[in-house]
């Protein structure tokens, strides 16, 4: 479980800062201390494995509806899809299963030999354009409502950096706390704790981890073609777009672990960039960073850099 | 129902210089209206084979989490057996089965081999305006073919065979960052060829709808099918000029180095998105309104009424039309477009939903106080209302960008636009073809295999794409070749129903061989007088040429047309 720091990307901004400032000290204070955290690490980290909290966000067998919800904005999509939306579906795709089983039995050639001239009905063919009409003002209010409330992004706590290429997420934190980045792949099939919860195709080797109840924005954007970052538990989904930076947010009700695919066709590896989410207390997100930022110290050590993916 | 013999009885002498061609001068060089009609439908028949086969080993591969049958079929087809080659061809299947399906089954049955069929017609005209034009426009549509399929068979992505992108070759995955090899190319040129094939098809369609309509048959006496192949021309006339756009540009920035949709020459590749989808999404309803059209007459043949609002209808259609145009980004909800454009098209979208009621609610009361006989052709027109309203109101919920953010891009749309294309278009499209078979071929189908094919059919679709709105719900993102072990059950139970729908074909296609083994013959209209438009009144099949000279269409008391005189 290693963290890898790629000294620059195609934001060469955020890398030469990274390196100029951050590196040197890295490497002296990894050199200092390489050995005694190198053991506290691994000790946390069975400790945290150990404790790992529950899984909240993942879809579950055979289930019918959404999965659960753990952010304000999802909370609304699920209610009111369950409060305006399903029973339209439902109802319309009834009525007209009706109606038509009642033609087909009432106004069968054996039963109704001889069929009405009735060619139209003005009254009857205004109250069907109009009825559905009103139907749609009335759910376009909360659907508009419910957008807003999706696109205009809160103030954040945390602005976290989600970059997608072919075929991983690479996660980035503001330099306010620490201003690293690592790499999140799907965990090997035979590195799977299906015991601790671990799911195949979901769980990821290194997660990004955010504190509860803040509100957190995630930034997104890719290196080569188009990918998208969903995450359904907490409302979440924004293509990732080469050559544009796009915007999502939530505020994760409870800690736990949220689970999302990339959801863009992007090549073979499409279904293999799983995104997962660690949400945490504010002290376990404080004690996370510190582990974080001296992994990434001490990933330096080997000095063994991924190269800068192509830019053409 | 009055049967006028007088202009198609066929005087030898006249027809002499017309004596069909035979052979294969005779569809290679086609000019016929019926025999390209038949060139369409058989070619349709073969995509649709094609574009099933690919979807039954997609359904196949997703039985079961982990990789199983593609390793298989790539191992067969490039001999390479390997977890990135099968996962390539996956990607290529589905890019694949959409296009055929879309470019090569559903439009080319409708337009090309029904509209082509039966305008003519039904509107008392020998022929299209333009026959050898007409010609140009199936031909056209065989090369695009070829090279779609070759596209399967050069590399695509490096190292692998064809184009994985989807047919909506979002760049920059179709361009030289994802797709480098020629796939791409041929895949634009394929489409670049059914794009100009439609044009030119759709240019006939005009010319000959506006100019040759026997006298008697004005605008708004035409069969709603007339109404329906008429606003569909406009649509292709005025959406696929975009795509040629859109497909030249992503040409060039493959081949000549421009940057139109790439941003590090200051290109956008959301610039392709707003112009693939100003085509995409009349596109949709170019594939569902001729099947409009075949439905309102099928349910009043069967129910033997005139069309509940027929100017309700019509105009049904042409704000469905007028409004297809301004919808596009509905497509687009996340890719970050700003809030006050999603506004925008969440209320035009939603707005589709008002025309395309009026029409179901037409067609119910059409059938409403009808004497209804259940043949093959109305019990697939029955279908087709029940699972278009399906598709149309999960089409509403996906209209809300809101909820779109929980439901883009997974089972839920693929379940959404399956149950209006794979359900709804191609019911309509098995409809119409139990409605005109006696008349196109001469011959009666066996009824209760007809019924039969409707059932599996029915149950087997249904089956596979109602547990897909489950999987919509639970996340499962779609054109994902492997799943999270939680989507197990629900895409197992979607594969059998592929299987049952699979075994439904087999029925159609011994079905097609037994009635022209049994030679069944039909009658000039074998369904009664219901059938009040004017291809019933000519014999099963028509004669090679009807109305040479333009008979004077008259409309009884029941409203059947009546042609009189002409030759």
């Amino acid at each position: 479980m290693t963290v890898t720091a790629h000294a620059a990307d195609e934001h060469a901004g955020q890398a030469r800062h990274w390196e100029t400032s951050w590196a040197p000290m890295a490497i002296a204070f990894g050199s200092m201390f390489l050995a005694p955290l190198t053991f506290a690490a691994a000790a946390v980290m069975l400790a945290s494995t150990g404790a790992r909290a529950a899984v909240l966000g993942a879809p579950t067998q055979g289930e019918i509806g959404f999965q659960p919800v753990n952010s304000d904005n999802a909370a609304d999509i699920v209610w009111f899809h369950n409060a305006f939306l399903l029973p339209v579906t439902i109802g319309v795709s009834a009525l007209v299963l009706v109606l038509l089983a009642y033609v087909v039995i009432n106004f069968n050639e054996r039963v109704h030999p001889t069929p009405s001239k009735t060619t139209h009905n003005w009254t009857l063919e205004t109250v069907w354009t109009i009825l559905p009409a009103l139907a749609l003002i009335v759910i376009a209010f909360p659907s508009l409502r419910l957008l807003q409330k999706q696109m205009i992004v809160p103030t954040p706590d945390l602005v976290l950096k989600a970059t997608a290429s072919q075929w991983e997420w690479r996660y980035g934190y503001p330099k306010e706390v620490g201003g690293f980045q690592f790499d999140s792949l799907p965990k090997d099939d035979s590195d799977l704790d299906l015991a601790k919860g671990d799911m195949r195709l979901l769980t990821v080797d290194n997660a990004p981890v955010v504190p509860v109840d803040k509100v957190v924005e995630v930034d997104v954007t890719s290196l080569d073609v188009i990918h998208s970052f969903a995450v359904p538990s907490l409302g979440m989904r924004v293509d990732a777009i080469p050559g544009r930076l796009t915007q999502t947010w939530f505020k994760a009700e409870r800690e736990g672990v949220f689970y999302g695919q990339c959801s863009n066709i992007c090549g073979i590896g499409h279904a293999f960039m799983p995104i997962e989410i660690r949400v945490v207390s504010a002290d376990d997100y404080q004690a996370w960073l510190v582990r974080a930022k001296k992994k990434q110290f001490a990933s330096m050590e080997g000095v063994e850099l991924a190269a800068a993916p192509p830019t053409r | 129902m009055t049967t006028v013999s007088g202009f198609v009885s066929s005087d030898a002498e006249k027809h002499a210089a017309h004596t069909p061609p035979t052979g294969l001068r005779r569809y290679l060089f086609a000019t016929n209206h019926k025999d390209i009609g038949t060139l369409y439908l058989c070619f349709a028949i073969m995509a649709g084979v094609i574009g099933s086969l690919l979807s039954i080993a997609i359904r196949a591969e997703l039985m079961s989490p982990g990789m199983h049958v593609f390793p298989v079929i790539s191992a067969i087809m490039s001999g390479d057996g390997s977890d990135g080659a099968a996962r390539n061809l996956y990607n290529v299947f589905f890019s694949a089965h959409a296009l055929v399906m879309i470019f090569f089954m559903v439009m080319p049955a409708m337009m090309g081999g029904f509209g082509n069929w039966f305008v003519p017609l039904m509107i008392g005209a020998p022929d299209m305006a333009f026959p050898r034009l007409n010609n140009l426009s199936f031909w056209l549509l065989v090369a695009s073919f070829c090279m779609l399929v070759s596209s399967m068979f050069v590399e695509g992505s490096p190292g692998m065979n064809g184009f994985g992108g989807g047919w909506v070759l979002y760049p920059p995955f179709s361009s030289t960052m994802g797709t480098p090899g020629p796939a791409g190319d041929f895949i634009i040129l394929s489409l670049h060829l059914a794009g100009a094939s439609s044009i030119v098809g759709a240019i006939n369609f005009i010319a000959t709808i506006f100019n040759m309509r026997a006298p008697g048959m004005t605008l708004f006496r035409m069969p709603l099918f007339v109404w329906s192949v008429l606003a569909t021309a406009f649509l292709l006339l005025l959406a696929l000029p975009v795509l040629a756009g859109a497909l030249t540009m992503l040409l060039t920035d493959r081949n000549f180095h421009t940057s139109f949709f790439d941003p590090a020459g200051g290109g956008d590749p959301l610039l392709f998105q707003h112009l693939f989808w100003f085509f995409g999404h009349p596109e949709v309803y170019i594939l569902i309104l001729p099947g409009f059209g075949m439905i309102s007459q099928i349910v009043s043949t069967f129910s033997r009424k005139p069309v509940f609002g027929y100017m309700g209808m019509v105009l049904a259609m042409l704000t469905i039309c007028a409004l297809g145009f301004v919808v596009w980004a509905h497509h687009m909800f996340v890719t970050g477009i700003p809030l006050a454009e999603q506004e925008f098209f969440v209320i035009t979208t939603m707005a589709i939903a008002v025309p395309t009621g009026v029409k179901v609610f037409s067609w119910i009361a059409t059938m409403w106080g009808g004497s209804i006989a259940m043949r093959p052709p109305m019990l697939w027109a029955i279908g087709f209302i029940f699972v278009f309203t399906v598709g149309g109101v999960t089409g509403v919920v996906l209209a809300n960008a809101s909820l779109d953010r929980q439901l883009h891009d997974t089972y839920y749309v693929v379940a959404h636009f399956h149950f209006t294309m794979s359900l709804g278009a191609v019911f309509s499209i098995f409809a119409g073809f139990y409605y005109w078979f006696p008349k196109m071929t001469g011959y009666l189908y066996n009824e209760r295999l007809a019924k039969l094919h409707f059932w599996l059919t029915f149950a087997g679709i249904n089956i596979v794409f109602l547990p897909q709105h489950f999987l919509g719900f639970a996340g499962m993102p779609r054109r994902q070749v492997d799943y999270a072990d939680a989507f197990t059950l629900w895409n197992f139970v979607s594969s059998i129903g592929a299987f049952i729908a699979g075994i439904g074909t087999l029925v159609f296609l011994y079905l097609l061989y037994e009635a022209f083994a049994a030679k069944r013959v039909a009658a000039a209209n074998p369904w009664g007088e219901g059938a009040t438009t004017l291809e019933w009144t000519l014999p099963s099949p028509p004669p090679f040429h009807q109305f040479e000279t333009p008979p004077a269409i008259r409309f009884d008391g029941a409203g059947a047309a009546v042609a009189e005189g002409g030759h």
